[in-house]
């Protein structure tokens, strides 16, 4: 197939505006970045390197608490969300055709294509109810509401991992005498952890990142580092601010990296 | 350095120890014949229904070396899949040593199978893989690495325990994959076209290392394949499969000379088909007129009804004809192809038919007439063969 066809990277300035447009888009972004490290309290005097709001973000009693915080309910919503979505996805992959099977694909992903707000005002109603019959007001309600929320994003690196996974392995396995736990456990699961790991690595981001259903579904003083940095912008933008979102699209870098480098990964 | 064949086969027919109790009740049994009853799988998809194997009964003795043979399509495989507990029947059962294994999962059958891509645990290196049947077994360590070093032996590839399937030839993985199925000393194993992904000298190795593993373990191999000569060549007895019934069962002599079906005759080697009327029956064979007008004696088929004056089908092999003054067959020689070791004669009969025939190419033979002349064609005893539609 060596046939000549149109080729849209030969065109003249082809390079310039791929250029001028990936500039454009990251422009913002390195601003941010590069003011971080501004030594002025000024959004557009350059005054100096420094890594003085790094120092005032670290030292922050109430940022580290909202990272803290953060992390906890990105861990614990990420690990709910990858384990309901591996089952989902072996019950999708690993059984027979069955009747409304393209229903229950539509049900997993219906947190995608429902608006965050909605599903946020949705919550903040159902669980005011909960904590009015049970009075607790805990971290609960934000890991159930996250991990809910992450759910399609795990399941959709393991399924297609799943998928890409000869199904004859796990028949060798029943083959050579393994019961169906043993075989999952031994065959399976081992050969599935690239895509629960970046369906994890996935989740978590999103729980990290996510502002509108938090901000809803909180309790006082249940912010995360998104929704404390929200609260600050509104009344002061500081460099301070800068330190943090770097840092964070730090973390998300790596996050995702790590998810693109395993689902990269083939089988075998 | 090797042990000889007798004490290897004395290793392996000692029972793997300590067997989980559940699979031990087939796996001790006294025989390991299969006997496979009035056995049915359908598949279905919306409304369409396939009958991939359609009430198949078989007996598969002790020992036996036995081959599927089909085309793709022909229900081999599935029958397989059944024999090995990945598919259920519709109805039917199968027994094994007399024990019956239907209701079982394949977890529970005392049968391994050589997967058609080998189906190697890509995370686990060749030694690893050979135990794992062991391991599964709930065997010791120091048993396993004794059994999975034997295996390794067995099939030459000490070398290469620690490295991954990844790692390895197709050829090897070939060998890694029959270790892995034998290693638990099965008392069946099936192996399922497992050398169709090989080039062709590759193949041929594998033919006769397949025959002197089956000779030396002494155990029951259940062999699906398209390759009619791979079928011939190891077989002790072969099965010609079509359309998910078994057509004809015999020895790869029987099935070749002696096919009872059309299908058989046309599928395995070539064949000449002859229209012919039965004069006369004896036993098992009967005289038929063919177009010429000559009488030849045509064997029958097993259990078929054949009364006089009815058309019928002849097979005649072209290794099995030849060119004679006298003959029972006119022609005029249209082609001849130069093979080496013989020659293709292809004969246009009166009737229309083309008949072709081999000649064997000797030194100092008489040379072929020119193309173009009427020649007589005669068959040797006993060749004849008359087929079912």
């Amino acid at each position: 197939m060596a046939r000549r066809t149109f080729a849209l990277n030969r065109l003249p300035g082809f390079a310039l505006i791929a250029g001028i447009t990936f500039f454009l888009l990251y422009l913002p972004i390195l601003t941010l970045v590069v003011f971080s490290f501004n030594a002025e309290a000024s959004m557009s005097i350059w005054g100096g390197l420094s890594l003085d709001w790094y120092r005032a973000a670290f030292t922050n009693r109430t940022v580290q608490e909202v990272s803290l915080r953060s992390l906890v309910i990105a861990v614990s919503a990420a690990s709910v969300a990858t384990t309901v979505a591996t089952l989902a996805a072996l019950a999708t992959t690993r059984t027979a055709a069955f009747r409304g099977q393209t229903l229950i694909y539509a049900l997993i992903h219906q947190p995608l294509m429902v608006p965050e707000i909605v599903t946020g005002v949705a919550l903040l109603i159902f669980f005011a109810m909960i904590k009015v019959y049970t009075g607790y007001t805990g971290l609960a309600y934000l890991i159930a509401a996250h991990s809910a929320f992450c759910i399609p994003f795990a399941y959709l690196p393991i399924r297609a991992r799943l998928q890409t996974m000869d199904i004859t392995l796990e028949r060798a396995a029943a083959d050579l005498y393994a019961t169906p736990l043993q075989t999952f456990r031994r065959i399976t699961l081992p050969l599935l952890m690239p895509g629960i790991l970046a369906g994890f690595m996935l989740a978590f981001v999103i729980s990290l990142d996510t502002v509108v259903i938090t901000e809803l579904v909180k309790s006082a003083g249940q912010d995360t580092l998104a929704t404390y940095m929200l609260g600050q912008m509104r009344r002061a933008v500081t460099p301070e601010m800068y330190a943090i979102s770097t840092l964070f699209l730090l973390l998300s870098i790596v996050a995702v990296s790590v998810f693109f480098l395993l689902s990269r990964q083939r089988v075998g | 350095m090797d042990t000889s064949a007798d004490e290897r086969r004395i290793l392996y027919n000692q029972p793997p120890n300590p067997l989980r109790p559940e699979i031990a009740v087939t796996w001790n049994a006294t025989r390991s014949d299969i006997e496979i009853i009035d056995l049915s799988k359908v598949f279905s998809s919306g409304n369409e229904t396939f009958k991939a194997v359609d009430h198949v009964t078989v007996h598969i003795p002790d020992n036996e070396f036995f081959t599927l043979l089909g085309p793709s399509g022909c229900g081999k495989t599935t029958l397989l899949r059944l024999i090995a507990g990945f598919e259920q029947p519709n109805s039917g059962r199968i027994t094994l040593g007399g024990q019956d294994l239907t209701a079982l999962p394949p977890n529970r059958r005392p049968i391994n199978t050589v997967f058609q891509n080998y189906a190697l645990f890509p995370h686990m290196s060749v030694a690893d893989n050979v135990g794992f049947g062991l391991r599964m077994l709930g065997q010791s360590r120091r048993q396993i690495k004794h059994t999975v070093t034997e295996m390794l032996a067995l099939v030459e590839m000490e070398s290469l325990a620690h490295r991954r399937p990844a790692q390895i030839s197709g050829g090897q993985q070939q060998r890694v994959a029959l270790a892995r199925a034998l290693a638990p000393r099965p008392r069946v194993l099936l192996l399922d076209e497992p050398l169709s992904a090989l080039d062709l000298k590759l193949r041929k190795t594998m033919q006769s290392e397949l025959k002197r593993l089956q000779a030396e373990t002494g155990i029951t191999f259940v062999f699906v394949t398209h390759d009619q000569q791979e079928a011939l060549t190891l077989s002790d007895r072969i099965a010609v499969m079509h359309n998910g019934k078994i057509l004809q069962i015999g020895s790869p002599q029987e099935i070749y000379t002696h096919p009872a079906e059309r299908f058989v005759a046309d599928f395995i080697g070539d064949s000449n088909f002859l229209t012919a009327t039965i004069v006369h029956t004896h036993a098992e064979s009967a005289t038929v007129k063919l177009s010429s007008g000559a009488q030849i004696t045509a064997r029958l088929p097993h259990a078929m009804s054949a009364s006089i004056g009815r058309t019928v089908t002849v097979v005649v092999r072209p290794e099995h004809a030849m060119l004679a003054d006298q003959g029972v067959l006119q022609g005029t020689l249209e082609h001849a192809l130069y093979f080496g070791t013989d020659t293709q004669v292809q004969i246009r009969l009166s009737d229309g038919e083309l008949f072709t025939l081999r000649r064997q190419n000797t030194v100092g033979q008489l040379p072929l007439p020119a193309l173009g002349t009427v020649v007589n064609i005669a068959i040797a005893e006993g060749a004849a063969q008359v087929v079912r539609h």
